[in-house]
C-alpha cells in the first residue's frame, strides 16, 4: 500500500532522512520507532504530500505521490502530530469541512460524520466549539477527520502524545479497531506502544533504517543472544566472577537483587550455573529465562549506531 | 472548482464568526461615512467622490489586516498541512482564500450602498461615477487582497505578514508619485505602474479599459505568486 523507494530529505544542508526505504502491505499495522529528531515526521510528511523529497519515490495505493499527487492524496488519511484543527469551528461543521476538501458530498458525510463520530466516542461533543474541547477529545476529532473519507491508508504522526492514560489506552483500541480496515503507519517515540499496537516495527535512527522486522522476529534477531534473570544468595563478587567463567555466558550484571546474564544463541548454561552455585555453597533463589523488550533492542540498535559513527 | 467553493464559503463563515472582519467592517463605514457627510456638507457636491477619494488608503490598511490571517494563521495553526495534503490543488486553495475574503469586501462595499441611496432620494445625482466608482474601489481592492495573501503566504506570524502586505500596497500606491520627478519615458513607465495611476479615472466616471487590465492583472499576478510561494513551501 505504501511504498518508500531511496527517499532522501535535506533542509538546506541538514540530512533528515538518509536514502531510506520499505513497504507497508495491505492490513498491516506498522510501527515507526524512533528518538525525537529521527525523521519520523519527515517522512510522514513526504509520504502525505506536506513535503517534496529531494530524492527517492513514494508510491501510495499505486500513486506516485508527485506525478499522481491527488490521486495518491485521495487515498490517505493523516493525523500530524499538531493536530490541524480550526478551532472556531463545531466538530460538525469541521467534519463537513474535512469531508468536502476529500470531495464528498452532502448525503455521503452526513451518513459518515455519524459513523465517525460514534467510532470515536465523540456523540455528546459534536455541537461544541472546537477551541472548547479538552487535547483528549481534540486528538479525536483529529483522528475522526482522517477517517471520514474512509481511506486505504491512514498516516498517524505521534497519535498518544499528549493525552492522559486513560484516553492513551483508548486511542490504542480505536487505532487497533482502525487497523481491521485500513493500512497504518504510526509514528512513536514510546517502545510499549508499538509492541502493543502493531504487528510490524520500523527502527529509524538519525535518518536512517536500523532495523525492520515483525515484533516477535525482531526480539529473536537481536536476541543473537539468550537472557536470563537470576537471584543467588551469597557473595556477589565471587559469584559475579564465577558466572563469567561459566562457558557461553558472554555478560553478568548485577542489580540488587537480580544477575542478569547474556550468552550465546543456542547455548543453554543452566545446568552449568546451578552446578557452580552448588560448588560454591550458594544458594540458587530463582532462575528464568527473559526476552528482549522492545526497549532493549531499542538501545541496543541505536548505541551500535553511534558507535559506528 | 468545488474545492475552491467550499473553501470560500468556509473562509467567509470564519470571518463571519470572528470579530476581526466586523471590526473592520465597522471602521471602514465609521470613517468613510464621516468623508462622505464632511464632503458633502462642504462642498454640496452630489457625489461619492468624497468617500471613495479618501476611502482608498484606508481600504489599503484594512484589506492588509483582513488577508493576514488567511494562511499564516494556517501555518501556525498547523491546519496548513490538512489543508495542503487534502486531494486539493495550492491554486484552490489560493483561489478559495481570495474569493472568501472578496465575498467580505464585497459585502464591506454594499452596505456603504446607502450614500448613494440618500444622495438619490435627496439630489440628483450623475449615476456614471457612482458605477464607475464603486468597480474602482472594487477592483483596487481585490488587487489588494491578492497581495495580501501573497504576503500571508510567506510567513506564519500574522503581524509580519500585515506589514508586508501594507508595505507592498502603500509602495505601489505612492510609487507613482515619483513620476514627476523621473525623466519623462520612466516617469510615464512607474506611473502605469502605480495603484494610483488609474484610480481618479473611475471617480470620474471615466472607465478606461487599460484601468481594469491593470488590476486584474495585478490581482491575477500576486495570486499567481501566493501559489507559488505555496508550492515552494514543499521544498523547504
Amino acid at each position: 500500500m505504501i511504498q518508500v523507494k531511496n527517499l532522501t530529505k535535506y533542509y538546506g544542508k541538514r540530512l533528515a532522512v538518509d536514502d531510506i526505504s520499505f513497504n507497508v502491505e495491505k492490513g498491516e499495522i506498522v510501527g515507526f520507532l524512533g528518538p525525537n529528531a529521527a525523521g519520523k515526521t519527515t517522512t510522514m510528511r513526504i509520504i502525505t504530500g506536506y513535503l517534496a523529497p529531494t530524492q527517492g519515490n513514494v508510491w501510495v495505493a499505486d500513486h506516485d505521490i508527485i506525478n499522481q499527487s491527488l490521486e495518491a492524496r485521495q487515498q490517505i488519511g493523516y493525523l500530524p502530530e499538531a493536530i490541524p484543527l480550526y478551532t472556531d469551528m463545531t466538530v460538525r461543521s469541521y467534519l463537513d469541512f474535512a469531508g468536502r476538501l476529500r470531495g464528498m458530498d452532502t448525503t455521503k458525510i452526513r451518513t459518515r460524520t455519524d459513523d465517525v463520530i460514534e467510532i470515536c466516542n465523540l456523540e455528546e461533543y459534536v455541537d461544541v466549539i472546537i477551541g472548547k474541547l479538552s487535547k483528549g477529545f481534540r486528538q479525536r476529532v483529529g483522528v475522526a477527520q482522517a477517517i471520514i473519507h474512509e481511506p486505504a491508508v491512514l498516516i498517524l504522526d505521534e497519535p498518544t502524545i499528549g493525552i492522559d492514560p486513560i484516553q492513551v489506552a483508548m486511542t490504542r483500541q480505536l487505532i487497533r479497531e482502525l487497523g481491521k480496515e485500513h493500512t497504518i503507519l504510526l509514528s512513536t517515540h514510546i517502545l510499549p506502544e508499538v509492541s502493543v499496537i502493531c504487528q510490524r516495527v520500523i527502527i529509524i535512527h538519525e535518518g536512517r533504517i536500523v532495523a525492520e522486522d515483525r515484533i516477535d522476529n525482531l526480539s529473536s534477531m537481536m536476541s543473537g543472544s539468550q537472557r536470563f534473570r537470576l537471584q543467588i544468595s551469597g557473595p556477589v563478587k565471587k559469584i559475579t566472577e564465577r558466572l563469567q567463567r561459566v562457558k557461553g555466558i558472554t555478560k553478568v550484571n548485577y542489580e540488587d537483587p537480580n544477575y542478569t546474564i547474556e550468552c550465546a544463541a543456542g547455548q543453554d548454561p543452566r545446568r552449568q550455573i546451578m552446578d557452580e552455585m552448588v560448588r560454591g555453597g550458594w544458594t540458587l533463589l530463582t532462575m528464568e529465562q527473559i526476552g528482549m523488550s522492545l526497549e532493549d533492542i531499542f538501545l541496543k540498535l541505536t548505541a551500535e549506531e553511534e558507535t559506528d559513527e | 472548482m468545488k474545492n475552491t467553493a467550499t473553501i470560500a464559503l468556509k473562509e467567509l463563515k470564519s470571518y463571519l464568526a470572528s470579530p476581526m472582519a466586523y471590526i473592520v467592517t465597522g471602521i471602514f463605514l465609521i470613517l468613510t461615512g464621516f468623508f462622505f457627510s464632511i464632503s458633502s456638507s462642504t462642498y454640496y457636491e452630489t457625489s461619492i467622490k468624497g468617500f471613495l477619494e479618501p476611502g482608498n488608503l484606508l481600504l489599503l490598511l484594512l484589506v492588509s489586516v483582513l488577508t493576514m490571517r488567511l494562511l499564516a494563521e494556517e501555518r501556525k495553526m498547523g491546519t496548513l498541512e490538512l489543508l495542503i495534503t487534502a486531494p486539493v490543488r495550492d491554486s484552490e486553495v489560493i483561489l478559495g482564500k481570495f474569493l472568501g475574503s472578496l465575498g467580505i469586501l464585497t459585502i464591506m462595499l454594499i452596505l456603504t450602498l446607502y450614500y448613494p441611496l440618500l444622495l438619490i432620494a435627496y439630489g440628483d445625482p450623475d449615476i456614471g461615477p457612482i458605477f464607475t466608482g464603486y468597480l474602482g474601489i472594487f477592483l483596487l481592492g481585490s488587487a489588494s487582497l491578492a497581495v495580501g495573501i501573497f504576503a500571508s503566504s510567506l510567513t506564519s506570524n500574522q503581524i509580519v505578514a500585515a506589514v508586508v502586505s501594507g508595505g507592498i500596497l502603500f509602495g505601489l500606491w505612492f510609487i507613482g508619485f515619483a513620476a514627476t520627478f523621473l525623466p519623462e519615458a520612466a516617469g510615464e513607465f512607474i506611473g502605469y505602474l502605480s495603484l494610483s495611476y488609474y484610480y481618479p479615472d473611475f471617480m470620474r466616471g471615466v472607465i478606461d479599459t487599460r484601468g481594469i487590465i491593470y488590476y486584474l492583472s495585478i490581482t491575477a499576478l500576486f495570486l499567481f505568486l501566493a501559489v507559488r510561494s505555496l508550492e515552494n513551501s514543499r521544498w523547504s
